[in-house]
C-alpha cells in the first residue's frame, strides 16, 4: 500500500529507509522516523480504536504523550504490550499491532450497540442500577461489566526482558529538552555544574521539531543540532532521549523512565536492557514541559479525523504527513493558523477556519487570508457528521458569549478537522512537587505559582509561550539553577534574532453548544473522550449535587483514563466553573499524581527480581548441605537445612531417624545462622542485666547462661545464650531471624537511653560458623577432634565455654544444649566452616553420626518442652505464661519489660499459657495453628481457649506430642481439651510441656 | 429519596435526565445538634446514617473540611473481608462483612460488593502456620475459611507463580471466598445520600478548629463556618484524629503514616480474586473497569502528606512481579497515597474518652475500607447509648492501660 | 525518598535509614513508681504532630547511629538534624513552605 498521505517532501523522517509494519492485519510501509500514529496517518488510517463505553470510532487526536485515544495492543506473544499509544511508538520494521477493546474488530464493533443505550448510560449509571435481584450482581451484571471493561490485554507469559535501575546525583536537572530546556541545560553546563537533560522524544528540539523557525540566522535544526553538539560536548551533562521524567518526588528526587530499546526491531534488542529507570537527586531543578494543546468541546467532537491544531502541524512538519486533504480549521487563538498556513503549505487543502473569536486580526491571520482560506470568525462548529471519519461539519454563526446561534447551519465537507482551544503548561511535575498552580486569565491556563521544592521554571510550562520568551527563560532558569547550587554562571549570550509570527490573543471558548440544548437529543459533547465523558455528564453530576471538582472527577470519570486527562482536566474544570457559575480559580484543580505517563511494571522492579529480590543468606557450610540432599526452609533471609531426606524416606521417616539418631547416638546440625553479638565494654554486664529479665551481674568468665528479652510492653521477643567471654565482654546468641532486630535494639538503648554505658555491640553472626553436635556420643566425637581439650564434665561443665583448637582450627566450644542431649556448639571463623563440619563427619562416622535440620531441631526441642520465639510466641506472650518465671528476677528492680508484668491484664490468672497437650489417641498429630476449645459442642462462634503452637510426631516417645497455649493453662493439667477441626474433633489432655527426660539427666551424655 | 433502579434511569432518560434531584443537600450548619460527627468519609457518613436509622437520632450533622469521601475512603485498595485472627476482630469485621452483604439494597446505591474471594498467601512455615491458625479461628467464630495448598491456590488464581525455586515461594493460602472487593467512592455517596434522605446534614468545606467544653462535657464545636453546639462528638477523622484530639487535650496512641496505593492501566480480566501477601508486601485485586488495583507496606515515618516514598512503590512492584511474572509489560497508570492512623497493635479504638460526650472512632490503620459499616454501626450504638456495643467493648481506649491489646500485625496483611 | 542529612554521613537516601518515631521521650527512671495510666503513656501515647516534629532515625545502612530530626509532616521539609543529647535547631517562621 502507497503512503498516499504523505507530502512530497519535509518532515524528519529518513525517505531513504522505508519501515514495513502491520496493523490490524493490515501491511503498510513507514519510513524510519515516523511513530505508528504518522505512519498510519500517511497511509490515510484514522480509525484506531472504538471509545470505552459507546464504542464509538476514535482515531488520532494528538501527537504525543497527551494522546487520549489511540490505544493499540502492541507486538505479540512474550513481548505484547497493551495500550501503547500510537503516537508514542517508534516505527521500527517488523512492527506489529491491532486495536485494542474490539470484537471481532474495529472496523465493525459489536459492542457499538451500546451507543444505543448511551441515554441511560450516564454517569453514575451503575451505582443506580443492578441491584435487583441481589444474587444476579456477582452472576449476571458485573460478569458482563468486567468482560466489556479494560482495553488491551496482558502477555500469558513471562517477560523475556531485562530492566535495570540507574541512581544519579547532579546539580542541575533539566527536564524537558524542547528551546527552553536545551537553553537551560546550556546555561548550567557552561558553569561546569553537573547537568541532566531529560526528554522523552527520540530527538531534542521539543516544539522546534514541529514548527519553521530561523534562529540567529540558522533554521531550527542547525540550531537544535549545534546545541546539543555543544552539550554533548561537555565532560559534566548527561543527556538522555526517549526519556520520561514521570514522578518528582519529596526533596528534589525525581524518576525517568529511559526507554533503550523500544524502537528497535525485535532483533536488535536481544541481549539489550529494555527500560532503565533513572533515580535523580537534583540539587535544582529546571522544569520546561512545555505545554499540550486542548481540544474544544462542540458537538459530535470525537470522530476520527478530529485532531488538534497543533498535533496536525506536527503531522505536516516533523512528518511529512497530511493528516487529511480538506481540513477546516477551528480555534479560539491565533497560534493554531500555523497549523492550516502549514498544511496548505505542504500541499493539502484549508477549506475553511472558524473561529469564534468575533474580531481576528494579525500577522497569522493575515498569512491565511492572503493564502485565500476563507475565515469565519464568530463562527463556530455545531455539529459533525460521518461514520468512521469526518465528512463535514456544521458551522453557525455565534453570539458572542457562545449561548446563541445567529444564523442557519451551514455544511462545510472536510476530511480532517484542526481544532484549537488553546494550550494548557504542563504542569504535571511542578504540581507533583507540591508546587502551587494559580490561574492565568489572559493566558486562559494555570501556571506554576510558589513552588515548594528547589527548582526553577522556563518555557511554554511558566507561560512564556513565545520562541524568544522560551530561549530567554530557558537560559535564565538554567543559570539561576547553577548559581544556586555553587557555580557561576557564564555571561549571558546575546539573543538571537528570530522570526516568529506574533501569537495574538486567545479567547476562552470552553463548551460550544450543538444544534440542541447540550443532552437533548443525540449528538455528545465529549470532554473526555478515553472515558466517554460528555459535558452533559458534567451538567448531570452537578445537578445530582456533586460540586468538588474531584467529585466531579469521580462521578463522570473525567481524568482517570491511561491520558491521566492531559486534554480533558481543564475543559472540564472550566465547564463546571461554567456551570457553578463560579470563577475557575474557585473551582481550584485536582491533583496531578505520579507518574506523568504509564511505566511498565518491569522497569519498576528492575532487577530486583528472583533471588536478587532479597538477598539469599547461606552459610559456609550450605555447598556440603547442597551436595548432601538436604532440603532447605527460608529462615528470614537464610537458607537452612529442614532435613536431609535419604533415597526413598518420607518427611517423617527422614525426621525419625534423625532424632533418634541424637537421641541414641550423635547427630550434627549447622547452627551457624544463630544471630550472634559481641558486647563488650565495662558496663557489658550491667547491659545485660537491664536487657534480659534474668540477673546477669554475677556470671563467671567461661559460663554461659540462657535469656530471655521482652520489650517494654512485658512481651517476649527473643532469647538465646550469652557467655561471659572476660570481664568486660560478652557473647550474645539471638534467633536466626532476630537477629537483626536484637542488635538495633541494644544499640537504641545504648545509644538513645542509657548513654552513660560504655559497651558497644558488634555483630558477629558471619564471623563464626558454628557447628552443633549432639547425642550421648557427642563427647566421643569431639574427644577425637580435640584431644587436647580437657571435655571431662568436672573441666567443661554444663553452661560454660572453652577456647582451643577442633580439628586443627581455633575454636569456642559451647556446652549447652537445645536437644537436651549432651550438646558441644563448636564456633570456629567463618571460611572453616565447611572444614570443620567435613572433619565432625569422618570423626563421627564410626558413630554414624546424622546431619539433621531444623524440623528434627524442632521435634527434639519440643520433646523438651523448649520454646521457639515466634511460634510458642507471637508477640502477646510472656515469660510467666510461657511458665519461665524461673527466668524473671524477681530481685532486680528494674528491667526492659518488668513494669508492664503487673498490668491488670498482663497480670490476669487465666491468661493463655503454655502447655504440653498429649491426644487421646497417640498417632493423632495435631495440625500446629488447630484451635482449642473446652466445650466442642458450643455453638458458632466457639468460644476458644487457646491453640496448638508446636505439633509433632516423637519418635523418641512413639506418640504425638504437642504445645499450646491455653487460656489458665498452668492450671489445668490432666484436664481434657478439644480440637474441633474440619470433619472431626481431636481429644486431647493438657500434660506438663516438658515431655522427655524432666529431670535433665541426659545432659551429661 | 428516588428509589434507584433501571426503570427511574429509563424516566429519567426520556427528560434528558434534566430530573435527577441531589443525592445530597448542601445544607447551611444549623446553630445546635444533637450529635456531631467530625469527619465526612465512609465511616463517619455510616455512623450518621446508622444513628438515624437505628436509633432514631435525626439531628445530626456530618462536618468535613473537605468533600465527602475525600479522605481515605477515596484512597483505599477497596478489599473487604473479615478473616481477622482474634475473636474481638473476627467479631466487628464480621459484622461488617454482614452488613457489606446487604448494603446496596438497604442504601439503594450499588457499592458494587463483589465477593471474588480473597487469598492471603504464605511464603515461609511460619507463614503457613499462622494461616491454618487464623483459618481454624475464622472457622470456630463463624467466618468462612479456608487452607489452600499450592496447588489449590493455583487452582484458585491460576496466574499466580507458584514455582518452589522463587525466592519466597508459595507454600499455601488462606481463602475467604465471602471476601472481595467493592466500589470505594460509592460507599461514601451511598451513605451519604441515605444519611442525607433521614435529615442528616452533611456540610462539607467545613473544618472543625475547636472542641469546646464545660466542666469535662463537650458544647459544641469552632469550625471555618462558625460555632456548631452539640451534646455529643463522634470523632472519626482517620489521620487527623490526632489533631482533633490535641483540640480536647487528649491523646491518643496513633501514628499517622501514608499507604501508598496504585493502578494499572486498564486491560481486559486476568485476575479473578484478591491477593494478598503481607510477607512480601504486595496485594492485587483487579477493578471493574480493568485496572489492577494494588496496594504495599505503609510508608515508616509520620506524614500527613497524602503522598509516600517511591521506594515502597518499587518494592511493592518486585513482590508482585514474583507473583505474577505476567504483569510485567503491564503499566502503572497512577499512584496516590492516603494518611492511615495506625495504633501500636494495629487494631482500632472505638471509645468514649475522658471528655464527656466525645467518642473516638479511629486506628483503623490499614484496615479501614472493610470495616466502613461495622464501625459506623458501632459507633453509631456507642454515641446513641453513651455506652459501647459488645462488639465494640474490646476496642476501648483503656486496653492500653491495661495490656490487653489485640494485636493483629500478622492479620493485617501489611507490615507496620 | 526523603533526603536525610546524618550529622556523621551528610546527606543521605531515605533507604539507608530506619525510623524512630517521636524524639525525647526519656524512659522513666523508676517505672515502678508510675501507675498504670503514666506507664501506658510512656508506653503507647505519642505526640503525632501535624507541622515541625522532632523524631528519631537510625543510620542503620551507614554508621549505625541514632540522631534527631526536625521534620515538616506535611511538607516533609527538613529543617535540620542534630546528635542525641543536643539541642534542636531554631524553628523557621512561619511554619510550612519547604525551600
Amino acid at each position: 500500500m502507497t503512503q498516499h498521505f504523505r507530502a512530497t517532501s519535509g518532515g524528519r523522517i529518513n525517505r531513504r529507509k522505508a519501515i514495513n509494519f502491520t496493523f490490524n492485519g493490515q501491511s503498510y510501509i513507514g519510513y524510519e522516523g515516523d511513530t505508528l500514529a504518522s505512519a498510519l496517518l500517511a497511509n490515510g488510517v484514522h480509525l484506531l480504536g472504538r471509545s470505552f463505553k459507546y464504542h464509538r470510532p476514535r482515531g488520532i487526536v494528538a501527537a504525543g504523550a497527551e494522546e487520549p485515544n489511540s490505544m493499540v495492543q502492541l507486538g505479540e506473544g512474550a513481548t505484547t504490550e497493551p495500550n501503547i499509544r500510537a503516537t508514542q511508538i517508534s516505527l521500527y520494521e517488523g512492527l506489529t499491532a491491532s486495536s485494542v477493546n474490539v470484537w471481532p474488530n474495529v472496523e465493525f464493533d459489536i459492542s457499538a450497540i451500546n451507543g444505543l443505550f448511551a441515554k441511560i448510560m450516564t454517569a453514575g449509571f451503575y451505582n443506580k442500577t443492578f441491584m435487583w435481584p441481589r444474587s444476579l450482581w456477582m452472576k449476571l451484571y458485573e460478569p458482563v461489566i468486567r468482560r466489556a471493561a479494560g482495553w488491551g490485554r496482558a502477555p500469558t507469559t513471562s517477560d523475556p526482558d531485562i530492566y535495570d535501575h540507574m541512581h544519579l546525583h547532579v546539580e542541575v536537572m533539566v527536564v524537558g529538552g524542547g528551546p527552553a530546556g536545551l537553553m537551560a541545560a546550556l546555561a548550567a553546563g557552561r558553569s561546569c555544574a553537573r547537568v541532566l537533560l531529560v526528554d522523552e522524544q527520540s530527538e531534542f528540539g521539543g516544539s522546534l521539531l514541529s514548527t519553521k523557525r530561523q534562529i540567529g540566522g540558522k533554521d531550527e535544526t542547525a540550531w537544535i543540532a549545534d546545541m546539543v553538539a555543544e552539550l554533548e560536548a561537555m565532560p559534566d551533562v548527561t543527556l538522555l532521549r526517549r526519556s520520561t521524567t514521570f514522578g518528582y518526588y519529596d526533596h528534589n528526587y525525581l524518576c525517568v523512565l529511559e526507554q533503550k530499546t523500544d524502537h528497535l526491531p525485535a532483533a536488535e534488542r536481544k541481549g539489550k536492557v529494555r527500560q532503565r529507570v533513572w533515580h535523580v537527586r537534583a540539587g535544582q531543578v529546571v522544569l520546561a514541559t512545555g505545554a499540550h494543546e486542548r481540544p474544544l468541546v462542540f458537538a459530535d467532537n470525537d470522530r476520527p479525523g478530529i485532531m488538534l491544531a497543533g498535533a496536525v502541524q506536527t503531522y505536516v512538519n516533523r512528518y511529512g504527513v497530511l493528516p487529511g486533504k480538506k481540513m477546516v480549521l477551528f480555534t479560539n487563538n491565533d497560534a493554531a493558523y500555523e497549523a492550516a498556513i502549514d498544511l496548505q503549505a505542504a500541499g493539502g487543502d484549508v477549506v475553511a477556519i472558524i473561529d469564534c473569536r468575533h474580531e481576528v486580526s494579525g500577522e497569522l491571520v493575515d498569512a491565511a487570508r492572503a493564502l485565500d482560506i476563507e475565515i469565519l470568525a464568530g463562527y463556530a462548529i455545531t455539529g459533525t457528521s460521518g461514520g468512521k471519519r469526518v465528512e463535514s461539519v456544521e458551522v453557525r454563526k455565534i453570539q458572542k458569549g457562545a449561548k446563541v446561534y445567529t444564523s442557519a447551519a451551514r455544511s462545510i465537507d472536510c476530511d480532517l478537522v484542526a481544532m484549537s482551544g488553546g494550550w494548557s503548561p504542563v504542569v504535571h511535575l511542578f504540581s507533583q512537587s507540591q508546587g502551587q498552580l494559580h490561574y492565568d486569565e489572559a493566558k486562559a491556563c494555570f501556571l506554576p505559582g510558589t513552588p515548594r521544592q528547589v527548582q526553577q521554571v522556563a518555557g511554554a510550562l511558566a507561560g512564556q509561550f513565545s520562541l524568544k520568551d522560551c530561549l530567554a527563560g530557558g537560559y535564565k532558569a538554567g543559570a539561576d539553577a547553577a548559581r544556586a547550587t555553587g557555580f557561576t554562571p557564564k555571561r549571558k549570550p546575546a539573543a538571537p534574532e528570530i522570526d516568529e509570527p506574533d501569537a495574538g490573543e486567545i479567547e476562552p471558548f470552553w463548551v460550544v453548544p450543538g444544534s440542541r440544548p447540550i443532552g437533548e437529543g443525540m449528538a455528545k459533547h465529549f470532554v473526555d473522550l478515553q472515558n466517554d465523558t460528555t459535558a452533559a455528564d458534567i451538567e448531570l453530576a452537578v445537578r445530582e449535587g456533586f460540586e468538588s471538582v474531584e467529585h466531579i472527577k469521580r462521578y463522570t470519570l473525567t481524568g482517570f483514563g491511561t491520558d491521566q486527562g492531559k486534554t480533558s482536566n481543564i475543559n472540564a474544570l472550566a465547564i463546571l466553573s461554567g456551570i457553578l457559575e463560579k470563577p475557575i480559580p474557585k473551582i481550584g484543580t485536582t491533583t496531578f499524581r505520579p507518574p506523568y505517563t504509564p511505566v511498565s511494571y518491569g522497569a519498576l522492579a528492575g532487577r530486583n527480581l528472583g533471588d536478587w529480590s532479597d538477598p539469599v543468606r547461606v552459610t559456609s557450610i550450605h555447598d556440603w548441605h547442597v551436595n548432601n540432599g538436604a532440603l532447605f526452609e527460608n529462615v528470614g533471609q537464610w537458607k537452612r537445612p529442614w532435613y536431609f531426606p535419604k533415597a526413598g524416606e518420607t518427611m517423617q521417616e527422614a525426621l525419625n531417624r534423625e532424632c533418634l539418631a541424637v537421641r541414641n547416638g550423635v547427630g550434627v546440625l549447622d547452627a551457624s545462622t544463630l544471630g550472634k553479638i559481641d558486647i563488650r565494654g565495662p558496663d557489658a554486664a550491667e547491659f545485660l542485666n537491664r536487657i534480659y529479665t534474668n540477673a546477669w551481674l554475677k556470671l563467671g568468665v567461661g559460663r554461659v547462661r540462657y535469656g530471655l528479652m521482652c520489650h517494654e510492653d512485658g512481651m517476649v521477643f527473643d532469647d538465646g545464650t550469652t557467655a561471659r567471654l572476660a570481664d568486660d565482654r560478652f557473647l550474645m546468641t539471638t534467633t536466626t531471624g532476630g537477629a537483626a532486630g536484637v542488635l538495633d535494639w541494644l544499640e537504641e538503648y545504648l545509644q538513645t537511653e542509657w548513654t552513660d554505658l560504655k559497651v558497644y555491640c558488634t555483630s558477629v553472626t558471619e564471623q563464626w560458623a558454628t557447628v552443633s553436635i549432639a547425642g550421648p556420643k557427642a563427647g566421643a566425637v569431639l574427644k577425637k577432634l580435640a584431644p587436647e581439650m580437657d571435655i571431662s564434665h568436672e573441666n567443661f561443665p554444663f553452661l560454660s565455654f572453652k577456647e582451643g583448637t577442633v580439628a586443627g582450627l581455633k575454636a569456642r566450644v559451647f556446652r549447652i544444649s537445645f536437644t537436651g542431649e549432651l550438646t558441644y556448639e563448636i564456633n570456629v571463623p567463618w571460611t572453616c566452616g565447611q572444614a570443620l563440619w567435613e572433619a565432625v563427619m569422618a570423626a563421627g562416622a564410626e558413630f554414624d553420626i546424622t546431619p539433621y535440620g531444623t524440623e528434627s531441631m524442632h521435634i527434639l526441642r519440643a520433646e523438651k518442652g523448649f520454646i521457639i520465639v515466634g511460634q510458642e510466641t507471637d508477640g502477646t506472650t510472656t515469660p510467666q505464661d510461657l511458665g519461665m518465671d524461673w527466668i524473671v528476677s524477681k530481685v532486680k528492680p528494674d528491667f526492659i519489660g518488668k513494669r508492664s508484668f503487673t498490668r491488670t491484664d498482663t497480670a490476669r490468672k487465666d491468661r493463655k499459657q503454655l502447655v504440653g497437650l498429649l491426644t487421646d489417641k497417640p498417632d493423632d498429630v495435631l495440625p500446629e495453628g488447630a484451635q482449642l476449645v473446652f466445650d466442642p459442642h458450643a455453638p458458632k462462634p466457639m468460644p476458644m481457649a487457646g491453640h496448638v503452637t508446636s505439633s509433632y510426631y516423637s519418635a523418641t516417645l512413639g506418640r504425638s506430642i504437642a504445645l499450646a497455649l491455653v487460656k489458665g493453662g498452668h492450671d489445668r493439667k490432666r484436664q481434657k481439651i478439644f480440637a474441633p477441626l474440619e470433619g472431626k474433633t481431636v481429644t486431647a489432655e493438657i500434660v506438663d510441656p516438658v515431655f522427655y527426660d524432666k529431670e535433665g539427666e541426659r545432659l551429661n551424655g | 429519596m428516588v428509589k434507584y433502579s433501571i426503570f427511574t434511569i429509563a424516566r429519567n432518560a426520556l427528560t434528558g435526565h434534566k430530573n435527577w434531584p441531589k443525592q445530597w443537600r448542601s445544607p447551611e450548619p444549623k446553630a445546635t445538634y444533637d450529635v456531631i460527627i467530625i469527619g465526612g468519609g465512609g465511616h463517619g457518613l455510616a455512623t450518621a446514617y446508622y444513628l438515624a436509622k437505628e436509633h432514631g437520632v435525626r439531628n445530626i450533622a456530618v462536618l468535613e473540611k473537605g468533600w465527602l469521601g475525600g479522605g481515605n475512603t477515596a484512597r483505599n485498595t477497596t478489599i473487604v473481608r473479615s478473616n481477622y485472627l482474634w475473636d474481638e476482630s473476627a467479631a466487628i469485621y464480621e459484622k461488617s462483612l454482614q452488613l457489606w452483604e446487604g448494603l446496596s439494597q438497604d442504601i439503594n446505591y450499588n457499592v458494587m460488593l463483589s465477593q471474588r474471594g480473597v487469598l492471603n498467601l504464605a511464603h515461609s512455615l511460619g507463614d503457613v502456620r499462622e494461616g491454618v491458625r487464623r483459618v481454624n479461628a475464622n472457622r470456630l467464630n463463624g467466618v468462612d475459611a479456608e487452607w489452600l495448598d499450592a496447588e489449590g491456590v493455583k487452582d484458585f488464581c491460576p496466574i499466580i507463580n507458584i514455582s518452589k525455586s522463587a525466592r519466597h515461594p508459595v507454600l499455601g493460602a488462606t481463602l475467604q471466598r465471602r471476601g472481595g472487593v467493592a466500589r470505594h467512592d460509592s460507599v461514601a455517596w451511598g451513605y451519604a445520600r441515605a444519611a442525607d434522605a433521614l435529615g442528616v446534614d452533611i456540610i462539607q468545606n467545613c473544618e472543625v478548629t475547636g472542641i469546646k467544653r464545660e466542666g469535662g462535657k463537650v458544647t459544641g464545636v469552632e469550625t471555618t463556618r462558625g460555632d456548631i453546639a452539640a451534646k455529643k462528638i463522634g470523632v472519626v477523622a482517620a489521620g487527623h484524629s490526632s489533631v482533633i484530639a490535641e483540640m480536647a487535650g487528649i491523646r491518643l496512641p496513633v501514628t499517622s503514616h501514608p499507604l501508598q496505593a496504585l493502578v494499572s492501566e486498564p486491560i481486559k480480566p486476568v485476575i479473578d480474586c484478591v491477593v494478598m501477601s503481607g510477607a512480601v508486601h504486595v496485594y492485587v485485586s483487579q477493578s471493574d473497569k480493568g485496572e489492577l488495583v494494588m496496594g504495599a507496606g505503609i510508608d515508616s515515618f509520620n506524614s500527613y502528606a497524602q503522598r509516600g516514598s517511591f521506594h515502597v512503590i518499587e518494592h511493592q512492584l518486585g513482590a508482585c512481579l514474583e507473583l505474577f511474572p505476567i504483569f510485567s509489560r503491564v503499566r502503572m497508570m497512577r499512584t496516590w497515597g492516603g494518611i492511615v492512623d495506625t495504633c501500636p497493635d494495629a487494631s482500632p479504638i472505638l471509645s468514649g474518652t475522658s471528655v464527656e460526650g466525645l467518642y473516638f472512632n479511629c486506628g483503623w490503620g490499614t484496615g479501614g475500607f472493610k470495616a466502613t459499616p461495622g464501625s459506623g454501626w458501632c459507633f453509631a450504638h456507642t454515641l446513641a447509648n453513651d455506652a459501647p456495643h459488645p462488639l465494640n467493648t474490646p476496642f476501648s481506649l483503656a486496653r492500653f492501660e491495661s495490656g490487653a491489646l489485640i494485636d493483629e500485625h500478622g492479620a493485617a496483611g501489611v507490615a507496620h | 525518598m526523603l533526603n536525610i542529612d546524618c550529622p556523621w554521613c551528610g546527606k543521605r537516601h531515605e533507604t539507608e535509614f530506619r525510623y524512630g518515631g517521636e524524639a525525647h521521650i526519656a524512659r522513666p527512671e523508676d517505672p515502678a513508681m508510675l501507675d498504670d495510666t503514666d506507664w501506658a503513656a510512656f508506653l503507647f501515647m505519642r505526640k503525632n504532630t501535624k507541622g515541625y516534629f522532632a523524631e528519631r532515625w537510625l543510620h542503620s545502612h551507614g554508621c549505625r547511629r541514632w540522631f534527631n530530626v526536625i521534620r515538616h509532616t506535611v511538607t516533609h521539609e527538613i529543617v535540620g538534624a542534630y546528635k542525641m543529647g543536643e539541642k534542636p535547631p531554631k524553628l523557621p517562621k512561619p511554619a510550612g513552605g519547604a525551600k
